[in-house]
């Protein structure tokens, strides 16, 4: 056992730390800072500065662009990345879609689709949960008839990421009605642009529209666009989700979101002459937090050193928990951020970029509330924390 | 950056483990508990024979150079097995302050004996108005020609009434609350003036209140500088703090396989009660207490003998907060999951509920602990 790092693995995130320094946009650092919405614009520039440098996809095979970095290098990188802090690249693309098309995709389809994930050139959404289908899944009803060389697809998907900037969906659809509802779901890829597709907002309670209705009416999919095997598509589903178990925890994203925290509680007046971070009660709620952090570091730092051995079949106990105390921690934050500016919590600025309007209060607490009420959605998305507990109790404890 | 056990460190944890297994089932434990000294004087032999006593000490003394992590490995299954004898106030707390702060002579005269089983050890360093604050002691040590004069009472000595010599700290000069001033001294127990008081603990082990009334002690009982024992009685406070987090560890991750094989076997409404989404989520979430516990053991261990005093003593405190919460989470949830049987005396779950609730209030609880970390500005630095 050693918590230290090789001097290679040292030099390694100097390098990347260096990189994104230099980098990383000023513009649009300040907005990952200030926690205001990033546009298609800020997303699509950072993702091609990646490309260019070749770190687009670490995570993929090196023939399709992956980097061949081992898991700690990787972990390095995904780290750096969320302090810096730069905007996650969209998982859409490179966490979802790439690898099940890597993994189960016709030659064609990866020759034509990695690429341009790579650089962002289509901008890709996820069409699995549906009105009546959230956790349940393999319930879903959105249906895809084949006929000649082509499926026509009917139904509405839900929650659906970004559509409204998207060039192509990654459909789950029920290609087989009469069996095991498991066993009769596919997976398409579709174009945005075809007759038929409808994108409708959803505003959620924050004042913000990331998530939309899409809705499929008579849409004609070729049959070119099924990845795999047809009716295999929860197999792959399944892939997609297990994918990515590390990055889940967002353990970078926590440590930056603290650091902001504690900048703020220096600023802010806490009555009395004092300042929030003087309030003893305040420090001990940050440092709660960040104790469950730092347990939460070492829990992905145990899953990174395993994985350096090979991933084993057996769900490792270290992992499952990532999801969980993940978003419970990121909540947490969300909910000191809101705190700790008090009452100048209260008035309501939607994005004040490109606007002429001064802030009112101090200019960096605008978006501090609705962040705590958008950041509800990280318990929820993925697979909700019940989901998870479910998903642990079964597979790892066995009840 | 890894998390491997060497070769030679799998093989100590199976050893230890089938020793646990094999002579520290529940039955064999309630009798060593009878003997006398409140533990089997055999086990304590056979650790010596198996080389554990002299794990953390150099092979010049009779050790075996052992690392925190080996220590870690014994603990943890010491905690599964809720073992009794002083282990922790011997090897852990009195030779680790022979190991940081004895001269070579001490070294040489007690340590060997400590290794081979045939020297018992406790430190009497906390009194009654101190709480968890290491620097708070009243008990002087009046320098008397070239010896010293000890005046004062210890509280909650661990095992203090079966040792064959204490370890207690006392002041040599300042206030009572000064950092300066402390030092350490070696005492036999059965010196004119020691008065011991020997009580069972709440968790089956035995602790002792001991008094010292003008007990004279030559010039040898001095161990260490004079006046500057503190740094080393912070240290060995903080490995010892790393060796309960392993043993709270072993002890959690016995009673939550306790209560999932319960939820399998229990049956209710006709069905196994683990077959109910409540109690199932419930056994989740004492996983994730202790794997966050588990994490922060390891993060424990590998900075015991850290150098750096400030990052060693904040990541200390930081996991014994993690251990004493979740201790509490798995340890409430075990019993309340069990329902009656969990409340019984019969029955392992309240031993070891009380064992981690125990290690809670040892060289300071979570939220002493969170306080500290507090005071220090926290885990996460700017870059």
């Amino acid at each position: 056992m050693d918590l230290r790092f090789t001097p290679e693995e040292i030099a390694f995130r100097n390098d990347v730390r260096g990189f994104f320094r230099a980098a990383l946009p000023p513009e649009i650092r300040r907005k990952m800072v200030e926690g205001r919405h990033l546009g298609k614009q800020d997303i699509v520039r950072w993702q091609r500065i990646l490309n260019d440098k070749g770190w687009a996809v670490p995570h993929w095979p090196v023939e399709w662009g992956g980097t061949g970095w081992s898991s700690t290098q990787q972990y390095v990188f995904q780290e750096e990345m969320q302090q810096a802090p730069a905007p996650q690249p969209l998982p859409f693309g490179v966490n979802m879609v790439g690898p099940v098309i890597i993994a189960f995709g016709s030659e064609a389809q990866k020759h034509h689709y990695l690429p341009r994930i790579r650089g962002i050139e289509d901008w890709w959404c996820q069409g699995f949960s549906e009105p009546g289908s959230g956790s349940d899944l393999a319930s879903l009803k959105t249906s895809a008839k084949r006929v000649g060389d082509h499926y026509i697809v009917n139904g509405q998907k839900t929650w659906t990421t970004l559509a409204q900037h998207a060039d192509m969906i990654f459909c789950l659809v029920r290609t087989d009605p009469a069996v095991k509802k498991q066993e009769g779901i596919s997976f398409l890829l579709i174009d945005m642009k075809s007759p038929g597709v409808t994108v409708r907002p959803i505003v959620t309670m924050d004042g913000s529209a990331e998530v939309n209705e899409v809705f499929f009416d008579e849409v004609k999919v070729p049959v070119a666009n099924l990845v795999g095997e047809e009716n295999k598509g929860w197999d792959y589903a399944k892939y997609l989700l297990g994918h990515e178990r590390t990055g889940i925890a967002r353990v970078g994203v926590s440590k930056e979101r603290i650091r902001r925290l504690k900048e703020l509680a220096a600023l802010e007046p806490a009555g009395g002459g004092a300042r929030m971070i003087d309030d003893m009660r305040f420090r001990e709620k940050i440092t709660a937090v960040e104790i469950e952090l730092k347990a939460l570091e070492m829990t992905q730092l145990r899953v990174v050193s395993a994985e350096r051995h090979g991933r084993s079949k057996k769900p490792d106990p270290a992992s499952s928990i990532l999801k969980i105390k993940g978003s419970e921690i990121q909540q947490a934050i969300s909910e000191l951020l809101m705190d700790v500016v008090g009452p100048y919590a209260l008035p309501y600025q939607p994005d004040l970029d490109g606007s002429n309007e001064p802030p009112i209060g101090p200019d960096y607490a605008g978006p501090l509330a609705p962040t705590y009420f958008n950041w509800r959605k990280i318990s929820i998305y993925g697979g909700s924390n019940e989901i998870q507990r479910n998903i642990i109790s079964k597979a790892i404890l066995g009840l | 950056m890894d998390f491997d056990l060497t070769e030679e460190q799998r093989l100590l944890q199976e050893s230890v483990g089938k020793l646990i297994a094999d002579e520290y089932d529940f039955e064999k434990r309630k009798a060593y508990a009878k003997e006398p000294a409140g533990y089997s004087a055999e086990r304590w032999t056979h650790y010596a024979e198996l080389g554990l006593l002299g794990l953390p000490f150099s092979e010049r003394l009779g050790g075996s150079g052992g690392t925190p992590v080996e220590t870690m490995i014994v603990m943890e299954a010491f905690g599964r097995g809720l073992v009794l004898e002083p282990y922790l106030a011997t090897v852990i707390l009195a030779g680790g302050l022979l190991r940081l702060a004895g001269s070579p002579a001490q070294q040489q005269q007690l340590i060997p004996e400590i290794a081979a089983g045939k020297l018992r050890l406790a430190f009497a360093y906390a009194e009654r108005q101190s709480r968890y604050d290491l620097t708070d002691i009243a008990m002087t040590a009046r320098a008397a020609g070239g010896s010293y004069v000890l005046s004062g009472q210890k509280g909650v000595v661990l095992h203090g009434d079966s040792a064959d010599r204490l370890i207690v700290s006392a002041r040599t000069a300042g206030g009572q609350r000064d950092a300066e001033g402390v030092s350490l001294f070696l005492v036999d127990p059965g010196a004119e003036g020691v008065s011991i008081q020997g009580y069972p603990t709440v968790d089956g082990l035995r602790a002792a209140e001991i008094g010292f009334r003008d007990v004279k002690l030559g010039p040898d009982a001095l161990i260490g500088t004079k006046d500057q024992a503190l740094p080393a009685i912070s240290r060995a406070i903080d490995g010892a703090i790393a060796a309960v987090a392993a043993e709270a560890v072993g002890a959690m991750t016995a009673m939550h396989e306790l209560t999932v094989e319960y939820l399998k076997t229990r049956k209710q409404f006709g069905v196994a009660i683990g077959s109910f989404q409540a109690l199932q989520h419930r056994a989740v979430d004492m996983l994730v207490a202790l794997e966050q516990a588990r994490s922060m053991a390891y993060l424990a261990t590998m900075m015991a003998e850290s150098e750096d005093n400030a990052e060693r003593r904040r990541m200390i405190s930081a996991a014994k907060v993690q251990v004493g919460r979740s201790a509490r989470f798995v340890g409430q949830q075990a019993i309340q999951l069990h329902g009656g049987i969990g409340m019984t005396a019969e029955y392992k779950a309240g031993h070891y509920f009380k064992r981690v609730s125990m290690i809670d209030t040892l060289f300071g609880d979570a939220d002493h602990h969170l306080a500290i970390v507090a005071r220090g500005g926290g885990l996460i630095d700017p870059i």
